[in-house]
């Protein structure tokens, strides 16, 4: 097929949470891993997750021997007084030679672009850059090698946007669709204490409580809010506040205010993400399991290889493996989703 | 009015509602003629659909405020990623006041000439304001989640830097903005097809909890805190610390009433509980909160006063 000549072989990008994770994603046919650090210099700060430094370093030697890359998320937000944090984990970054360090504070990639020239910068989606000129402006300030973009553009809009930016683009094809733009969220801290920006946190477990009562209806809270309730046997979310169900003065019943809890699946839009000059197909999710990891990467790494030789792409359902089971093409096929 | 000449500022931020033209020129008549606020932020910053709306007004009032001595500065959209936000964005950078970025392509717009940072760019951190002051940032106002120990870190680097930072002190909090919007979502639209529904809520639409409780406030694609920021009891320490502007963020309640207090506070004519128990006296509907400059969570009040209709 001609299409299939055209296309450029795009980098899978896959989620780790855990050294295990890491080598489960190499070994299921990731081109490129990302993970973060054990402190709050990553958006995905949870007990039990991350890596330390000397994981960091064992896990390249692992990937590198097995032709798949390493990129370090240190991608939140210093606030004034701790920039150190920040600064130590891309000074470990650049010693260890990570492939990439992905940043969001312009601070922390100006120290990463100053201090270490060499080092490549990719530009998180925390940093929120959804236009071609907030792109041109990171990538003039700081080098910047490749855009994550938000979760709000159409493939249109993301085709356009390609021929007017100087670096390559990672979009977001698989996992939770988070709602509020990236890394502009204060959502979280404004319940909990806890910011995703500074804290690398949303939704901390601390916060959230379980309330089941004689009927067996449970109530989710986060901190002193309700967020959800399921009738009793009805599969439970976890409280996430912009996957709540609220009340408000235009409608009779509760309603999903925001989104209702739906994953993000791209599977039949690759295609179409490809030929739009998206260089690098990423999936969420450092905060799942192995087995997820390796049923999500390796569906994925079959499909892409099947595009790539032009065969139809046949993807085993993931549907089992979305929050809620059901899911979503997002923003991407059209506007009618704003 | 006279201007009383002071060290610390007083500003008032670009209304973020979608209020009726008339009733949007005539608070800034009202602003421009009474209130005792040095800075004015103009623009349209939640939604690009509603700036022409305000096309027949908005040059009318700039003049209006600036014939009686206030500063104007063009605040820009917080979210740009259609030809039209870009645009707008174009069109407000290339005016001849000064400019309030609230986006990175307003950034990239005003590289090389002087202009503002808005709360909606990520400015956490000494390092990032560098990056923006060499750009020709002159005036930073932070997002409203920074603690005040962070605050006080930051404002002598400022200083160093000769950047002014600013800090908002009463109004809704904006909490997080989307691609979407709730507004039309809760009337069963979409944004193309909102006919400009967010009109109906002059200071937001109340979400509550499953239990009643009030929760957020949505306005278009931003959500809100349903409490009123206020740091009337904070204005000493915020002074003290070298902040040199303090933001009223614009609701439909009497907002000459709400700077004069201010004004009155900065100037320590009254103390901060005469000022808390002056702003309770309104009729806000909804309590005040402190929590995020305080490092809690952020819907929190630490003082006894609360607003009359809170509970």
């Amino acid at each position: 097929m001609s299409d299939a000549l055209q296309l450029t072989r795009p980098e899978l990008v896959c989620p780790a949470g855990t050294p295990a994770s890491l080598r489960t994603a190499v070994d299921a046919g990731a081109d490129a891993v990302y993970c973060g650090l054990q402190n709050e210099t990553n958006a995905r700060n949870f007990p039990g997750l991350n890596f330390t430094a000397a994981e960091v370093e064992q896990s390249l030697a692992y990937a590198h021997a097995r032709n798949a890359k390493v990129l370090l998320a240190v991608n939140t937000f210093p606030p004034a007084g701790k920039f150190q944090m920040w600064r130590d984990a891309v000074d470990a970054a650049a010693r260890m030679k990570v492939d990439a360090v992905i940043v969001a504070d312009m601070g922390v990639a100006d120290y990463a672009a100053r201090t270490y020239p060499d080092l490549r910068l990719h530009l998180s989606v925390q940093a929120g850059a959804s236009s071609p000129e907030a792109i041109r402006f990171y990538c003039g300030q700081f080098g910047i090698k490749r855009v994550v973009l938000p979760r709000m553009l159409t493939v249109a809009e993301i085709s356009e946007l390609h021929s007017q930016i100087p670096c390559e683009i990672e979009a977001f094809i698989f996992g939770n669709i988070g709602m509020m733009a990236e890394g502009r969220c204060y959502l979280s801290n404004y319940v909990t204490g806890q910011s995703t920006n500074m804290d690398g946190v949303c939704s901390p477990a601390a916060d959230v409580h379980y309330e089941e009562d004689a009927a067996r209806n449970l109530t989710t809270r986060l901190g002193d809010y309700v967020i959800d309730r399921f009738a009793g046997g009805e599969s439970a979310g976890y409280p996430t506040i912009c996957k709540g169900r609220y009340l408000c003065g235009a409608r009779n019943d509760p309603y999903y205010a925001f989104e209702e809890p739906v994953s993000l699946n791209l599977s039949a839009l690759l295609p179409d993400l490809m030929r739009a000059g998206v260089t690098a197909l990423k999936i969420e999710g450092r905060q799942r399991s192995r087995a997820y990891v390796k049923s999500v990467v390796g569906a994925f790494r079959k499909a892409v290889d099947d595009i790539m030789a032009g065969r139809e792409a046949a993807f085993a359902s993931l549907l089992a493996l979305t929050e809620g089971r059901r899911e979503t093409e997002g923003a991407f096929p059209s506007k009618r989703w704003r | 009015m006279t201007v009383r000449a002071s060290k610390s500022e007083l500003t008032l931020g670009p209304v973020l509602f979608n209020w009726q033209p008339e009733r949007w020129r005539d608070f800034y008549f009202r602003i421009a003629d009474e209130a005792p606020v040095e800075t004015v932020y103009l623009g349209e910053v939640v939604c690009f659909k509603r700036a022409p709306l305000f096309d027949d007004y908005r040059e009318e009032v700039a003049a209006r405020l600036k014939s009686v001595g206030k500063t104007i500065v063009r605040s820009t959209l917080a979210e740009v990623m259609s030809k039209q936000e870009r645009q707008m964005i174009d069109e407000v950078c290339a005016g001849p006041d000064m400019v309030e970025a609230n986006d990175g392509s307003a950034l990239l717009r005003l590289r090389g000439r002087p202009h503002h940072a808005g709360p909606f760019i990520n400015v956490y951190n000494e390092r990032t304001l560098a990056v923006l002051a060499a750009n020709g940032v002159r005036n930073a106002c932070l997002p409203p989640e920074m603690p005040a120990s962070a605050i006080r870190t930051l404002a002598p680097e400022a200083a160093k830097l000769g950047v002014t930072l600013e800090v908002q002190v009463f109004g809704r909090i904006g909490l997080a903005l989307s691609a979407r919007c709730y507004h039309a979502r809760a009337h069963g639209r979409t944004k193309d097809t909102c006919q400009f529904i967010c009109n109906v809520d002059p200071d937001g639409m109340t979400l509550r909890t499953l239990e009643g409780k009030p929760f957020l406030t949505v306005n278009g694609i931003q959500t809100m805190s349903q409490d009123y920021l206020n740091l009337a009891g904070e204005l000493a320490d915020l002074q003290d610390m070298g902040v040199a502007r303090y933001r009223l963020s614009p609701h439909s309640c009497d907002m000459v009433a709400v700077a004069t207090i201010f004004r009155d506070a900065l100037d320590r004519r009254i103390d901060a509980t005469e000022a808390t128990a002056r702003l309770a006296a309104f009729d806000l509907d909804a309590p005040f909160s402190d929590g995020f400059y305080r490092g809690k969570r952020g819907h929190s009040w630490s003082h006894a006063v609360t607003s009359r209709s809170a509970n």
